[in-house]
This record gives C-alpha cells, structure tokens and sequence, in this order.
C-alpha cells in the first residue's frame, strides 16, 4: 500500500490536528456508489453540495467541494467494483471519504500528474479521460489523502474549509 | 446574448419547454471532456458540446450552467431530456459542428468564459 498526502499550507496545522483527533462530526451522509452506473453517478456529490448549500456555504466553496467530490464518484463508478461516500460535516469544513472494493491505483504519483488517463473506450465516449480527475481533486481541496495500491482497495479522503464557521458550538444553525 | 437569438443563430431547435428565452447568456466554452468542463471554467457559462450522455447534464449540478448546445445534429435520449427539463435546464441542438456554432456565437459577440490556464 502508498500514501499520497496534499495539504493546502494555510490549513495544514489545523488540518495534522484534526486528523490526530479525528473528533465527531455535527453530522453525517452516507451514499453507496455503485460499479459503472453512469446514469445515477453524481448523485451523492449533488446531494451533499445542496445540502452545504442550506447550511449556508458560500457558493465558491459549494463549487469546490462539488468539483472535488464528483470526480472522486466518478473515479469510483469507473474505475472499481463499487463502493461508498461518507461525508462528516463539521462546524467549518467538510470531511469526504471515499472507499472502494478495488482494484487500486498501481501508481498514485503517476495518476495525479495531468493528462496521465487509464480511462477504456467507453468511458472516452462519455467525455471523461482528459486526465485530470484527480488533479481536479487536488486543485480543490485544502487536504487530500490517497492510500491505495495494486489490486487493493482504495481509500481516498479530502477535507475543504468553509472558511466561516457554519455552525453554532451547540447543535445546527439551520 | 439572449437565448432565443442564439436558436435562431444556430438554426437550432430548442428540446426542453422553458417559459423565459429572453434569459440573458453572457460566455460560453465548447468542450467534448468533462474533466476539462470542471477544470476550465470560471463563472456560470453556455456549454457547448458533441456529449449527449446523462453525465453533461450531472455537469450542471455541479457548475452552473446557462444551457447546454449539442452539436453536430447530436440528440440525447428522452431520459435525458427529462433529467434537463426537471432542472429547467435548456437544451439545445443543432446541425453546425462545434467550431462552426462557436464562430458564429462568438461573431455575434458572445464571449468566452473566463477559464482556468494550465
């Protein structure tokens, strides 16, 4: 197994904290993503950014994590035998998890380099295949981590700050 | 540029029931790569493109988008056609290929859609 970690600088220090506390989220959505469904594919991530948007997220931020999260979907739908998105929303940033049944990611440098595709014919006549899922991922998010490997399972996560707390210290605001 | 006048510049036909064509488009970018869609733009624009699969119209749920024009007499299925018409989504299509549509909007003064480099 490989480790691939991004941390935007800014948030770093808060982000290492989180992820040594891992402390409960205010709440959290669960969706399972299933194995080259190319119609409901985008479902989860259109879910999760409407729901940040009645939280009251600025629509930049709505932007980023949407971005971030279809293209992780879409990666899951295309690329393995199926799997699941949590996302923990927490009083100033999102916490998205994806985790798959395989089959991996031989190389995660390699994959995040643009251009670098190992989409098949079908999925180039659908539009995807440019070779910038994952840095599309990246560009987007203020931490992300993918550990992955040859014939494993994967497990990606990618945390974006709201840049306002969007939430009371007790319970939700709306 | 309003929507009804792009219709008309492209000859094209209009395949969802919307109430407001004077709704202004101010950009537009033409693009067969979804990833490229997410990459590139900016700010709310007019996509045009040869995609006709439900992952173009996924797209608007995830920017905004004015519309969407297919090219190349590309049509999309009655399945996607509804997904469209529940986001009140305008679809368009016309006969003119991706370059000939773009050059023709772009004459007529509609702009591109400010992108991201590299």
């Amino acid at each position: 197994m490989a480790d691939y970690w991004y941390f935007q600088p800014e948030f770093e220090e808060r982000t290492l904290t989180f992820l040594s506390q891992r402390y409960e989220p205010e709440d959290t959505l669960v969706f399972t993503i299933k194995e080259r469904d190319f119609i409901d594919s985008g479902n989860a991530s259109s879910t999760i950014k409407n729901y940040l948007q009645k939280l009251g997220v600025k629509p930049e931020i709505l932007r980023r994590v949407a971005i971030a999260a279809y293209e992780a979907e879409i990666n899951v739908t295309a690329h393995t035998r199926g799997g699941k998105v949590k996302a923990n929303i927490h009083k100033d940033f999102i916490h998205l998890m994806f985790s798959d049944k395989g089959s991996g990611i031989k190389d995660i440098e390699q994959s995040m380099s643009p251009g670098f595709s190992t989409a098949d014919k079908v999925m180039q006549e659908m539009g995807f295949g440019a070779g910038l899922g994952l840095p599309n991922i990246k560009r987007n998010s203020d931490m992300l981590h993918i550990m992955s490997g040859e014939n494993q399972p994967t497990c990606l996560e990618i945390i974006i700050y709201f840049g306002e707390k969007i939430l009371p210290d007790h319970g939700r605001s709306k | 540029m309003k929507l009804r006048d792009i219709i008309k510049a492209l000859d094209a036909e209009l395949l969802v029931k919307l109430n407001d064509l004077d709704q202004e488009v101010t950009c537009a970018f033409g693009s067969d790569l979804i990833s490229d869609i997410l990459h590139c733009t900016q700010e709310k624009t007019l996509l045009l493109t040869g995609l006709t699969n439900p992952q173009v119209v996924r797209l608007s749920d995830m920017i905004d988008l004015y519309g969407i024009i297919f090219v190349r007499g590309k049509r999309p299925s009655p399945d996607l056609i509804k997904m469209a018409q529940e986001r009140e989504l305008p679809l368009i299509s016309t006969m003119y290929t991706l370059y000939k549509s773009s050059g023709i909007l772009y004459n007529l003064g509609l702009r591109s859609c400010k992108i991201t480099h590299g």
